[in-house]
């Protein structure tokens, strides 16, 4: 259990004069659950970005499985078995929940036909137990539902690795702790987790390990445990939260 | 299922009434038929970019009237007239699809204003290249023996013939992945790419696919006229009323197009007959109506709900 | 000197595609619609100025503003009652709307005038610069159509009507958010785009002839030249239509007149391609 399967090699990524990804490098060991955390900003949705083929780096490798996959699109991603969900959910809004976790599994999870697809798109439903809205447009469910099909539909992709960025903002308790329990679902089936998230609760109790971004540059990394006691963390991350919070009042004011 | 088999009813009893108009109409009717019978197959091929994959092209014309002229040159450098057909069509295919490769970069409104352009463009390098296409006066092609009646029949059922393939394209399509992977990106490219279909090869493939029948369409146009000239080979006219028949029937669905097409020729040989000054104005009329009024084509109208307002249908006895 | 006489020449036709393109620019810029209608709407503006001139002897510099005027109150109801309904829908909507309408004022401007080609003849003369010969009554409209667009590059600047413009360009919803009331802009933003295609009718019927079969022509010539220039800005629009001139005179002189428009077309197809930002690369944020 300690084959690396996705690797990043000096990233770097520039956009105009924002640095946004900065010398970046770092692993994952295959079916661990990694969050990766980070202020506003930070850079996070940009690496995941790059992972997937979205952008091309500025500079530096990705690879997976040990192939260079830097230069890859990102239906060649998925195809590979990188999947991803949206920090700003992405659904087909007039096709309904099923079709959508079709396409899912079509096309990223390599089903023989439509029909296939459909039935694993049935199977991936009843597994993240949205199986009563089946029939629905997509763009008639609620926020936590639109979340939870973007796990379905990237779970139907039959990934390797999956990267799930903000799946939890904007949900409230209770629906946070639905998803809580069905990403540990997911982990239990073998499958590397990256998942990005601003809930210490959420880190807290998923990963086995935390990865600290912070203006592009990787600043800290451990267990969960010591990374809240880290200094640099601290003043990364919640430092600038006060600050801007106080910031803001004083402007206000 | 009932719903299942009804549009290919449909389709085939609509093919049986424009084959059978020799027996019953006029030669006038025989001739709308074709008219009706071309258009449907443009306008099939149009939903596959349009209507699947959403791309607004006006790329019709373009594709219509290269098919026009590769089919004549062929026929007048000796090809037989079938197998000219089968060139014009391999010919149109292969342009559409370097084309496709290159402006389907674009999305949107250069996406659109590409495709208006490519008809301009195809049509002044023929116009200009007078050598070969005889400029602006246009060409003659070796026109069928046997009078203009027998001559329209065979042609009736040649466009019947090519509006029944890009029929049966469409079903294979709309069930294939193919199908599948288009109306993904007609909903949301990016999330398409990110669930893994190939956006580039599949759109290109679409307007591939929209222009293959339009080019053999030309080129038996151009067989039955025995003449044509630039300027109504690549007519922006055709490039617009194509997709509007489409959006009035329904893009994006197997009958849509028929039914458009249908409507809309109906309405316009109705106006052309008793308005003949304002047969544009009239086609501008219809598009304002049909998208203040009938946003998502006649197919999307909810036909019970008006049926039932009319008091042709009675109300559904409410279950307790 | 004969090129010297192909780039002047360039350079005046250069101003009036300008002053053609720069409503319709503005229009794609703000409201991003594509706006069919602008050809037409040329048309429409050189019929009125003829008959001013025609029928009253009216000098077409004194139809201009009352014929600007008026376009641009057709251009804000038709903003406001229709093209509105439709602004969030796709591009297909839009566009095919904007045609329909187009096609009943080409039909109606057919029927009424009939294609019979119409122009202004003021008999101007032609100048002599240096050995170049430049038609009077061009430069006029050359001179015309560079202050209309400087007076709209101002209005932009520095009115508060244009300043709410080029706001609502950059960030439509921001603008909603400071107070604007977008609908307004949008229905003034289209109205000065049928304005200026309205005086750009006037100047032409002094220097070409108007006849519908031109407005197909017309409005080819105002892609090319947003698609050049970059869209929704002033300065994008005289670049892209000083740009398109000159690219057209010289290829007449070399390809012959009748590929002016060809070399045309193709280099908006090429641009769009290569850079669809246009070649000045300006984004429109006067
Ligand atoms: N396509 C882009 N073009 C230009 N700048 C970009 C682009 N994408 C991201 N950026 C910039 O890169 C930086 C990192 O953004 P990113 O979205 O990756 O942050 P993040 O960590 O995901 O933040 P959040 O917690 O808000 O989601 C930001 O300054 C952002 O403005
Ligand atoms: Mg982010």
């Amino acid at each position: 259990m300690s084959t690396t399967i996705l690797a990043a090699e000096r990233l770097n990524q520039r956009f105009g004069g924002i640095q946004a990804i900065d010398d970046l490098s770092f692993a994952l060991k295959e079916g661990e659950v990694v969050a990766l955390i980070g202020p506003n900003g930070a850079g996070k949705t940009t690496l995941v970005n790059l992972l997937t083929g979205v952008h091309q780096p500025t500079s530096g490798r990705v690879r997976f499985e040990g192939v260079d996959v830097t230069s890859q699109k990102p239906y060649q991603a998925a195809r590979r078995g990188l999947a991803r969900t949206f920090q700003i959910v992405q659904p087909f809004p007039r096709m309904t929940v099923l079709e959508n976790v079709a396409a899912g599994a079509l096309f990223g999870g390599a089903s023989p036909s439509v029909a296939a697809a459909m039935d694993t798109a049935r199977e991936q439903l009843e597994f993240m137990e949205l199986a009563q809205f089946a029939d629905r447009p997509a763009s008639a469910l609620t926020l936590a539902g639109r979340k939870r099909l973007e796990l379905a539909k990237s779970m139907a992709m039959r990934p390797k690795v999956l990267m799930l960025d903000e799946v939890n903002a904007g949900l409230n308790s209770s629906e946070i702790d639905g998803a809580l329990r069905l990403i540990r679902k997911i982990a239990e089936r073998g499958i590397t987790i990256l998942v990005i998230e601003h809930l210490m609760k959420v880190v807290m109790s998923l990963a086995e390990r935390v990865l600290v971004l912070h203006h592009g540059q990787l600043i800290a990394e451990g267990g969960p445990k010591e990374i809240v006691r880290n200094s640099k963390v601290v003043e990364a991350y919640l430092g600038q939260k006060f600050a801007d919070r106080f910031g803001g009042e004083a402007a206000n004011g | 299922m009932k719903s299942r088999w009804l549009p290919y009813a449909l389709f085939a009893a609509w093919v049986v009434v424009l084959a059978t108009t020799p027996l019953w109409g006029s030669n006038y009717i025989v001739r709308v038929a074709i008219m009706i019978a071309m258009f449907t197959g443009l306008t099939l091929s149009w939903n596959f970019i349009g209507g699947f994959a959403g791309y607004p092209s006006f790329s019709t014309a373009a594709f219509f009237g290269i098919g026009c002229y590769a089919g004549a040159l062929a026929q007048r450098a000796g090809v037989p007239m079938v197998l000219a057909w089968i060139v014009a069509t391999v010919v149109v295919g292969a342009i559409a699809a370097a084309l496709g490769a290159i402006i389907l970069k674009m999305r949107g409104h250069y996406f659109a204003i590409a495709s208006i352009g490519i008809v301009e463009v195809a049509r002044l390098i023929i116009s200009s290249w007078g050598s070969l296409t005889g400029g602006g006066d246009g060409l003659n092609v070796p026109l069928m023996s046997g009078g203009p009646n027998a001559v329209a029949r065979i042609f009736l059922l040649v466009m019947i013939v090519i509006m029944i393939m890009s029929f049966i394209v469409t079903v294979i399509v709309d069930r294939s992945r193919l199908g599948f992977g288009l109306r993904c990106i007609q909903q949301n490219e990016d999330a398409a790419n990110m669930v893994g279909v190939n956006n580039r090869l599949y759109k290109v493939i679409a307007y591939t696919l929209s222009a293959l029948f339009c080019g053999t369409i030309g080129a038996a146009h151009a067989s039955w006229t025995g003449y044509i000239d630039p300027s109504d080979s690549f007519s922006i006219l055709m490039s617009v009323k194509v997709p509007v028949m489409c959006l009035l029937g329904g893009p994006g669905t197997l009958l849509g197009p028929v039914i458009g097409t249908a409507a809309f020729m109906m309405l316009e040989e109705v106006f052309w007959a008793n308005f003949l000054d304002y047969n544009r104005a009239i086609l501008g009329a219809v598009i304002v109506i049909l998208i203040f009024f009938l946003p998502g084509g006649l197919l999307a109208l909810r036909y019970r709900d008006i049926a039932r307002r009319f008091g042709l249908l009675r109300e559904p006895k409410m279950a307790a | 000197m004969v090129y010297v006489q192909t780039l002047v020449n360039g350079i005046v036709l250069g101003a009036l595609y300008a002053c053609l393109a720069v409503g319709f620019s503005l229009v794609w810029g703000v409201l991003n619609v594509i706006n069919m209608l602008h050809g037409s709407v040329i048309i429409f503006g050189g019929y009125l100025t003829f008959f001013a001139w025609h029928s009253y002897g009216i000098h077409p510099l004194f139809a201009l503003p009352v014929v600007a005027a008026f376009m641009f109150l057709i251009g804000y109801v038709t903003q406001l009652l229709m093209i509105n309904r439709v602004i969030d829908q796709p591009v297909l909507t839009t566009l095919t709307l904007t045609f329909g309408l187009d096609l009943i004022l080409y039909n109606f401007m057919t029927v009424y005038y009939t294609a019979t080609p119409r122009r202004v003849t003021l008999d101007l003369g032609a100048l002599d610069l240096f050995g170049i010969a430049v038609p009077v009554d061009r430069v006029f409209g050359m001179v015309l159509a560079l202050a209309l667009t400087g007076l709209l590059y101002l209005v932009l600047r520095r009115s508060r009507i244009g300043r709410a413009i080029v706001a609502v360009r950059m960030d439509s919803a921001a603008a909603a958010l400071m107070g604007i009331k977008v609908d307004r802009i949008y229905a003034i933003t289209f109205g000065i785009g049928a304005l200026m295609a309205g005086a750009t009718g006037a100047i032409f019927a002094m220097v070409y002839p108007v006849t519908t079969n031109l407005s197909g022509t017309y409005l080819g010539k105002a892609f090319v030249v947003c698609v050049i220039g970059g869209l929704g800005s002033v300065p994008g629009a005289l670049a892209g239509g000083i740009v398109l001139g000159i690219v057209e005179s010289f290829a007449g002189q070399f390809f012959g007149p009748q590929h002016a428009l060809t070399v045309g077309f193709l280099l908006m197809l090429i641009l769009l391609v290569v850079k669809p930002t246009g070649l000045t690369g300006i984004k429109g944020y006067e």
